[in-house]
């Protein structure tokens, strides 16, 4: 429910922004700018949600887009094959077709027997699915050769791209795990804290880069955002140790009719278990969209004053990218912020888990 | 709503994505990464020390330099001062010596002199004696020249014979 009011919050602003400005020009174009105004709500979202193929750019009516692989399981069945035959959404394909509205929209939906939709269980590799697989891939790729290098400079000073990991790394490893988790515990979930503040880092840092096969929304995806929560979730869960259970469970300090007969402490404590990781996924996903709906915001309204006449367009450019780019360094912020609040949380529930009884 | 929608093939991929990451990363980086990060403090921190400990080493050898820079001083002073003594001493003894030895030199000199001037009197004597033997044989023989006189004399001379 907060979501959807999160969801809404932001589109209502981006009107807001928009109708704010209004006053400023004619009847007549007030008119077509609220259509354009439509139009920008559905690019903006058009870009941050998930796709069956990656959009890289118009050319008049030329969508020029990459294709992804499309993957269904369906009434016993698997169907594979490239998103360029649903024709940019405006075909169906093997009874398959892109929803257009509904609770289903975007998803790929099939027309049953009574004409409703229904979703097929759908394992395709869409834009935000190959993205993920591309940035772990860099992440991979950069730690491998980090570790390489601290193989290879051994007791010596960090070099290069060591040098810019290394601060982080000390970072997360005493300003985040120790203090959060002490010193007994702390070493067994560094790996854990070094992979999420990293990937989440990386994904927000190349989800800003406007350029393909960068740019995707990726950590401002609640399934992105949802499998990180996760990973914390069952970590926190199994690591638990008895102190964290009889805490949930038999709250110490807490006069015992709150417990027996009616189980309100136990049952706030267990709410609490599972909004957690709920908190950490709605965080990334709000903070990382609403970086990318401001910017995109930005840059649609120079097409929005644009419509209403060429001059305007050119005039709130200059406004609209100059602020942009203040955001984009804003965005450069919140992508380490965001991280490091992930990471820091993670370890304050990691360190929940494992605290001794005293 | 198509954004709080999560997709069942993202959830899937991005599973498979972050767990590879994760298991890649937890086998083959992290563990280098924080032993390496772990060795090299404690290395510094050793390295730290041991140039404590080499500062504290100086300071002590330079101290005990200095000791044994004044114990230097010291003993060259007492070096000196005995041998000044010494040499006062032996300036003082030399000089008593040389003294006792100017004085025996004189003695002997003084005895010498006396013993040559004895000779020299005792020689004079003689020759004083001889000479005078000489003159008065020269007087003797000048006056008892003639026999008169002689006889004159050797009467004399029996006259005071029986005299006696």
């Amino acid at each position: 429910m907060a979501i959807f009011l999160l969801v809404g919050f932001f589109t209502w602003s981006l009107n807001a922004a928009v109708d704010e400005d209004l006053p400023q020009v004619s009847e007549q174009t007030a008119h077509e700018m609220e259509k354009a105004d439509l139009n920008a709500g559905e690019i903006i979202i058009g870009h941050i949600v998930d796709a069956y193929e990656w959009h890289i750019a118009d050319y008049g009516h030329t969508h020029i887009s990459v294709p992804l692989p499309v993957i269904l399981y369906d009434q016993g069945e698997w169907h594979f094959f490239m998103s360029s035959k649903f024709h940019h959404g405006k075909s169906a394909y093997k009874g398959f077709e892109i929803a257009k509205e509904g609770m289903l929209k975007g998803k790929i939906v099939r027309k049953d027997a009574d004409g409703n939709f229904v979703q097929p269980i759908d394992l395709s590799l869409t834009k935000n699915s190959l993205a993920v697989i591309i940035y772990s891939a860099i992440v991979i790729v950069i730690f491998l050769g980090v570790a390489k290098s601290y193989r290879r400079r051994e007791r010596r000073a960090p070099k290069g791209f060591q040098s810019i990991i290394e601060p982080l790394i000390l970072f997360i490893r005493d300003e985040v795990a120790l203090p959060a988790i002490g010193k007994k515990h702390y070493e067994r979930f560094l790996p854990y804290l070094f992979t999420v503040f990293f990937f989440i880092f990386f994904n927000n840092l190349l989800g800003l880069i406007p350029i393909f096969p960068f740019g995707a929304n990726v950590t401002g995806n609640l399934a992105v955002t949802g499998v990180l929560a996760l990973f914390t979730f069952f970590i926190t869960t199994f690591t638990g140790n008895k102190n964290y259970y009889a805490h949930i469970f038999n709250t110490p300090g807490v006069p015992w009719w709150l417990k027996i007969p009616v189980p309100l402490m136990p049952v706030i404590e267990l709410v609490g278990v599972f909004t957690k990781p709920f908190v950490l996924m709605v965080r990334l996903f709000a903070n990382i969209t609403a970086g990318h709906i401001i910017i995109l915001g930005f840059i649609s309204l120079i097409f929005v004053f644009g419509q209403a006449s060429i001059y305007a367009g050119y005039g709130m450019s200059i406004i609209s990218i100059s602020l942009s780019i203040f955001i984009n360094f804003l965005e450069l912020l919140v992508a380490f912020i965001q991280a490091y609040v992930f990471t820091l949380l993670s370890a304050i529930y990691f360190g929940m888990a494992v605290e001794e009884h005293h | 709503m198509e954004l709080v929608n999560p997709g069942l093939g993202l959830i899937f991929w991005m599973t498979l994505a972050f767990g590879t990451v994760f298991f890649i990363l937890k086998k083959f980086a992290w563990p280098v990464i924080i032993q390496a990060l772990k060795d090299r403090e404690r290395h510094i921190e050793e390295a730290l020390q041991a140039a404590d400990r080499a500062h504290e080493e100086m300071k002590k050898l330079q101290i005990d330099n200095e000791a044994l820079l004044k114990k230097a001083k010291e003993d060259r002073d007492q070096i000196m001062q005995e041998a000044r003594k010494l040499r006062d001493k032996m300036l003082e003894e030399s000089r008593i010596k040389a003294n006792e030895e100017a004085d025996r030199i004189v003695d002997n000199a003084k005895v010498r002199i006396e013993n040559e001037r004895k000779a020299a009197m005792t020689d004079i004597k003689n020759q004083i004696a001889k000479i005078s033997i000489e003159i008065a044989e020269m007087v003797l023989r000048e006056k008892m020249k003639s026999t008169e006189t002689q006889k004159a004399y050797i009467d004399k001379l029996i006259e005071d014979k029986q005299l006696n």
